[in-house]
C-alpha cells in the first residue's frame, strides 16, 4: 500500500491558493494558441472550464453525449449555490463555509481543497451575475439569500427553484461565445469510450459518434473530464436517465485511481416510488425544508389522512431528535431518520415507504402567496407527478440516490494519477468528504471550472509547449480504437433475450438493498456474489437490436450498464473495506448507542484510492491520509 | 388500460418515414408517457423488433431533451407541461395516440422521433451571451437589479430550449426562443451594453437558418412548457426596431 501525494502547497491554509497562483508555471498568450485541450462533459464544471480555457487562448474541443451543451444534468439542480459573502450580516466567512463543509463531510475531505472552494465561492456569484444569470433579488436590488441544511447562516443564492438551470445556462452562454469566436469547437452527441495514454500522459480520447456510429479519435495536450456522477447505478435515482459512470471507468481502467467510490449521497426529499415501471425519481429541493416540517404519525400503521391526524398525534421526528437544526439537518442524517421511521412501521402512503413534508403551518403563517413565490415551480412539479396539491395536503417524500461524493482521485491540481488527465466537478472525489451539504455542488463544479482548472491546467501545459499534438495514427490511438470497437461488437454478438434496461434495474435493486442507505458486512458480501452472477448473465444473455453503424440507443445503454456493473463491484469493495460509519456511508456495525453514525478516526481517516489491476481482479488500495490542522475533529452533532 | 399507438418511424435523415401502428396492453394509468414508451420498447426488443428512437433525459421538465408531438400538440395534453410530465391518466382506455417528431425545416429528423435541434445552438452563438471573461466580473451587488426586473428576466430565462415553440408555429419560427434570450439580457444592466448587436445578430441568424417569420398567432405561447409569453416577442420587436434605427456599431 503506497501513500499518495496530494501536492498540497506549503504554508498557512488561507495562503495556499494565493501562493500557488503566485508561483505556478504560466503559458504566455502567444504559446496558448499552440496548445489543444479536450473537455468532456458540459455541465456546471465542463462548460465553464471549456469557456474559461478558450478565453485564455487555448484551443478547446468540447464533447457531450447530449444534442446540446445546455442539457447536462446540472440543469436540474434546484435550490441554490452557496457563497460566503456574508450578505445577511449573520457571521458568514470563508472559514465558516470551509468549516461547515468539512464538518458536513464528516471529516473525510481534504482541508486545502475545501478551503480553496470556499475562497472562490464569491467570485462565482460575481461571474454568473455578470453573464446575466437572474439571481433572486431583494426589492432594493441586492442579492437575496436562503438557508440550506447543515448550516446556521443564510448563504445560498438562488433563481427560484431552477438555480441549476440558470447557472448552467450562464456557463453554456460563455461557451457559445467562444464557439462564435472560433476558440472552442463543439462535438455534441459523442460518447467517450476511452482515454488515450501515450508515454504515460493523457493525449486524447476515443469517442463514438452517436448519430453515425463512427468511432473517432481526438488528440490534445491535456484532457479534462467533467463527466458528472454515477448515482444512476441505483437505476432509480434523481439523476437524468442517461447520466453514467462510463468516462470515470474508462479513466480508471487506464490507470486513474478512483477515490472513495462508496460515498454516495441519498437525498432525503424525493417523490417516492409510485409504480414498478418507474424510470426515475424526482427530487424535491432541500430548500423546502426551510418551511416544510417533516413528520409521521405517532401511532404505528396509522393510515388516516394527514388532515385527520391532530397535532398531538404527530411525530415531528427531526425536530424531536435534532432540536438545534430541526428540519435542516444534513441530508444523510435526514435520510436515515426517515428510513428508521419507515422501517419501524410508521411510514405513510400506499407502500409505507414515505414521510410527510408539511407546509400547513408555513401557509397559515406566511400566506399562500409568499410560499408560492418561494416554491411555486416545485409545488407545480409535485402536483403534475402525483396529482396532489401541496398547498392543501402534505407532500409525501422518501430518500433516493442522488450525488456521488466519490469519483476520480485528484491532487490539489485537480489532476488524476494520469498526468495530463484532469477531473473536475462531481467527476472527482474531492471537496465533499463523505457527505455533501446542499447548494455546494454547483459551487464546487463552477469553482473548478471558472477559477481553478484554468490555473492548474496551465501549470501543467507550461511544460508541454514544445510538444506537438500526437498524431491520431499513432499506435496508442489505433489500439484504443480497436479495443473500443471490440467491446461494441461483443455486445452485438451476444444476441440473447434480456434488455440492457432489465439488467440495469436488477443491478439497481442489488445496490439499493445492500449498498444504499445502510450497509453491513453480510449484505455487502452477498452483493458481490449477486453482482458477479448478474455480470455473467449480462455477457451471455444481452439483447441489442440493430447495428453499431447507426443511431442505436440500446447499444448506448448496454455500454453504460456494462460499466455500471464493474463500478458496482468497486463501490461494494470500498464499502466493505471501510468498517466505520461516516457521512452517507453508514455501516450498521459502527453506530453509537443512540443509533447515530460512529466514525473510527484512528483507522479510517484517509481517502481510499483504488487502482485498477486488470479485468475481474481485485483493485489495489492506496491511502491518502487526511490531516486536520485547522479544525478540531469532533463527533458530528446536529443536536 | 389498453391503447393504440400511431408512431412516426423513419430510419434516418435520408429516408422517407411513415406511421407505424402498435397496440399496447397492460398500460398503467400512473405511468408517465415516457415510461409507456419504454414499456413498448422493452416489448418490441424482446420480440426481436426495432424499438422506437426518442429523446429524453432529466424527466423533470428542465433539460429540454424530450420533444414529442402527441395528438397534434407539442408535448401533448396539459398546459405548461413537457412530455416527461405527461402521464397516461391523461388518456382514455382504448384511445389511439399519434406520436410524431417536431416538424420544422430547421429541425431535420434524425431517426423516428429524434430531430436535430443544433440550429438553436447556432442562434445562441450569434449573440445569446454577455461578453465577459472569467475574472473580469465586478461585485454582483455593484449593479443593483430591482426585484421586478430580476423576476421578469427570470421568466424569460426559464426557456428550456426544447423547440416546442418552433414545432407549434405554422411558420416554424423561432421568434419566441430568440425573444426570450434577447429580453432576459436586455432587462438586466449587465446585458444592456450589447443589447442592440444581440437583437440584430440573433434575428439575422434566425432568418439564415431557415426559421420562418412571426405572424403573431400565439401558438408558441400556448404550447410552451415553461409558459413563456409573447409579451417577450413585443419586447424583442422593440429592441430590434430601436437597434435598426440607431447607429451601426
Amino acid at each position: 500500500m503506497s501513500k499518495l501525494d496530494a501536492k498540497i502547497p506549503e504554508g498557512p491554509l488561507a495562503e495556499k491558493w494565493a501562493k500557488y497562483k503566485a508561483t505556478q508555471k504560466l503559458v504566455s498568450p502567444n504559446n496558448r494558441k499552440k496548445l489543444d485541450i479536450i473537455v468532456v462533459g458540459t455541465g456546471i464544471a465542463g462548460s465553464p472550464a471549456a469557456a474559461s480555457l478558450a478565453e485564455m487562448g487555448y484551443n478547446v474541443k468540447v464533447f457531450c453525449f447530449q444534442d446540446s451543451a445546455r442539457r447536462a444534468h446540472s440543469v436540474a439542480a434546484q435550490g441554490g449555490i452557496n457563497a460566503s459573502r456574508n450578505n445577511k450580516n449573520d457571521g458568514d466567512s470563508v472559514y465558516r463555509l470551509f468549516y461547515d463543509m468539512i464538518k458536513g463531510g464528516d471529516y473525510r475531505a481534504r482541508e486545502a481543497n475545501v478551503y480553496r472552494a470556499a475562497q472562490v465561492s464569491s467570485n462565482i456569484i460575481d461571474q454568473l451575475t455578470a453573464q446575466g444569470v437572474p439571481f433572486a433579488r431583494e426589492y432594493g436590488g441586492t442579492l437575496a439569500n436562503r438557508t440550506f441544511g447543515g448550516v446556521q447562516v443564510s448563504r445560498t443564492n438562488y433563481a427560484q427553484g431552477q438555480t441549476g438551470q440558470q447557472v448552467l445556462l450562464g456557463g453554456y452562454s460563455a461557451l457559445k461565445r467562444q464557439v462564435s469566436l472560433g476558440k472552442a469547437t463543439m462535438f455534441p452527441r459523442q460518447q467517450m469510450l476511452d482515454i488515450v495514454v501515450i508515454d504515460g500522459k493523457a493525449r486524447g480520447i476515443i469517442t463514438r459518434n452517436l448519430i453515425t456510429g463512427e468511432i473517432e479519435r481526438h488528440a490534445a495536450h491535456a484532457v479534462v473530464l467533467a463527466t458528472g456522477g454515477y448515482g444512476t447505478i441505483y437505476y432509480l435515482s434523481t439523476l437524468a436517465v442517461q447520466s453514467n459512470g462510463s468516462a470515470a471507468m474508462a479513466a480508471f481502467r487506464k490507470g486513474a485511481f478512483f477515490g472513495n467510490p462508496s460515498f454516495i449521497q441519498i437525498h432525503p426529499t424525493c417523490i417516492p416510488v409510485l409504480n414498478e415501471y418507474q424510470s426515475k425519481l424526482t427530487l424535491m429541493s432541500e430548500s423546502l425544508r426551510n418551511d416544510g416540517r417533516i413528520w409521521v404519525p405517532k401511532a404505528e400503521g396509522d393510515k388516516r389522512k394527514a388532515s385527520e391526524i391532530p397535532d398531538e398525534e404527530r411525530d415531528y421526528f427531526l425536530e424531536r431528535r435534532y432540536p438545534a437544526f430541526g428540519n435542516l439537518v444534513p441530508r444523510d442524517v435526514a435520510s436515515r431518520a426517515a428510513k428508521e421511521r419507515c422501517d419501524n412501521g410508521f411510514g405513510v402512503g400506499k407502500t409505507g415507504l414515505a414521510v410527510f413534508l408539511d407546509f400547513r403551518d408555513a401557509v397559515a403563517k406566511q400566506g399562500k402567496k409568499v410560499i408560492k413565490g418561494k416554491y411555486g415551480n416545485l409545488f407545480d412539479m409535485y402536483e403534475k407527478i402525483t396529482g396532489e396539491v401541496p398547498y392543501e395536503t402534505p407532500m409525501m417524500i422518501y430518500p433516493a440516490g442522488h450525488y456521488t461524493m466519490g469519483g476520480l482521485w485528484v491532487d490539489y491540481n485537480l489532476q488524476t494519477t494520469i498526468p495530463g488527465l484532469f477531473a473536475i466537478g462531481e467527476a472527482n472525489f474531492s471537496e465533499h468528504g463523505a457527505n455533501r451539504l446542499g447548494a455546494s455542488a454547483l459551487m464546487q463544479g463552477a469553482g473548478d471550472g471558472y477559477f481553478i482548472a484554468p490555473y492548474t491546467v496551465s501549470n501543467y501545459l507550461a511544460d508541454e509547449i514544445s510538444n506537438k499534438v500526437p498524431s491520431t495514427d499513432s499506435p496508442e490511438f489505433v489500439e484504443a480504437e480497436n479495443e473500443a470497437k471490440a467491446v461494441l461488437d461483443k455486445f452485438l454478438s451476444i444476441k440473447g433475450t434480456q434488455t440492457a434496461t432489465s439488467f440495469h434495474k436488477r443491478l439497481g435493486q442489488i445496490m439499493w438493498t445492500h449498498s444504499g442507505m445502510q450497509r453491513n458486512e453480510e449484505g455487502l458480501k452477498k452483493a458481490l456474489v449477486e453482482i458477479a452472477d448478474l455480470k455473467k448473465e449480462f455477457w451471455s444473455d444481452l439483447i441489442i437490436p440493430g447495428t453499431a453503424n447507426e443511431i442505436n440507443q440500446e447499444l448506448e445503454k448496454a455500454s453504460r450498464v456494462a460499466d455500471f456493473i464493474d463500478l458496482a463491484t468497486l463501490i461494494v469493495n470500498d464499502a466493505l473495506n471501510r468498517k466505520e460509519s461516516c457521512g452517507a456511508h453508514f455501516r450498521e456495525e459502527s453506530r453509537t448507542e443512540g443509533g447515530e453514525a460512529m466514525r473510527i478516526d484512528d483507522e479510517y481517516s484517509f481517502v481510499a484510492a483504488w487502482e485498477y489491476q486488470g479485468a475481474d481482479k481485485e483493485p489495489k488500495l492506496h491511502k491518502e491520509d487526511l490531516k486536520f490542522e485547522n479544525v478540531e475533529v469532533k463527533v458530528r452533532s446536529y443536536k | 388500460m389498453k391503447i393504440k399507438l400511431n408512431i412516426w418511424k423513419q430510419e434516418n435523415g435520408k429516408t422517407k418515414g411513415k406511421f407505424e401502428k402498435y397496440e399496447l396492453d397492460g398500460v398503467d394509468a400512473e405511468m408517465s408517457f415516457l415510461e409507456m414508451l419504454d414499456y413498448l420498447n422493452e416489448k418490441l426488443i424482446t420480440e426481436g423488433k426495432e424499438p422506437v428512437a426518442y429523446e429524453h433525459d432529466c424527466h423533470e421538465a428542465i433539460c429540454g431533451c424530450c420533444s414529442l408531438y402527441i395528438n397534434g400538440h407539442p408535448h401533448g395534453p396539459g398546459k405548461e407541461t413537457a412530455t416527461c410530465q405527461v402521464h397516461m391518466r391523461s388518456f382514455k382506455d382504448g384511445e389511439t395516440i399519434t406520436v410524431e417528431p417536431w416538424r420544422a425545416k430547421s429541425f431535420p429528423v434524425l431517426k423516428d422521433l429524434m430531430t436535430d435541434r443544433n440550429a438553436f445552438d447556432k442562434l445562441m452563438s450569434a449573440g445569446g451571451f454577455v461578453s465577459i471573461d472569467a475574472g473580469q466580473a465586478p461585485d454582483a451587488n455593484a449593479n443593483l437589479v430591482g426585484k421586478i426586473d430580476a423576476d421578469k428576466a427570470f421568466d424569460a430565462a426559464a426557456c428550456i430550449g426544447c423547440g416546442a415553440c418552433v414545432a407549434a408555429c405554422k411558420n416554424s419560427s423561432a421568434t419566441l426562443f430568440v425573444a426570450a434570450k434577447v429580453s432576459q439580457l436586455a432587462l438586466l444592466p449587465q446585458g444592456k451594453i450589447e443589447a442592440k448587436r444581440r437583437a440584430l445578430n440573433m434575428v439575422a441568424k434566425m432568418d439564415e437558418l431557415g426559421f420562418g417569420s412571426c405572424t403573431n398567432t400565439g401558438a408558441c405561447e400556448a404550447e410552451c412548457p415553461k409558459g413563456i409569453g409573447i409579451d417577450f416577442i413585443a419586447k424583442l420587436n422593440r429592441e430590434y426596431l430601436c437597434a435598426s434605427f440607431s447607429e451601426a456599431e
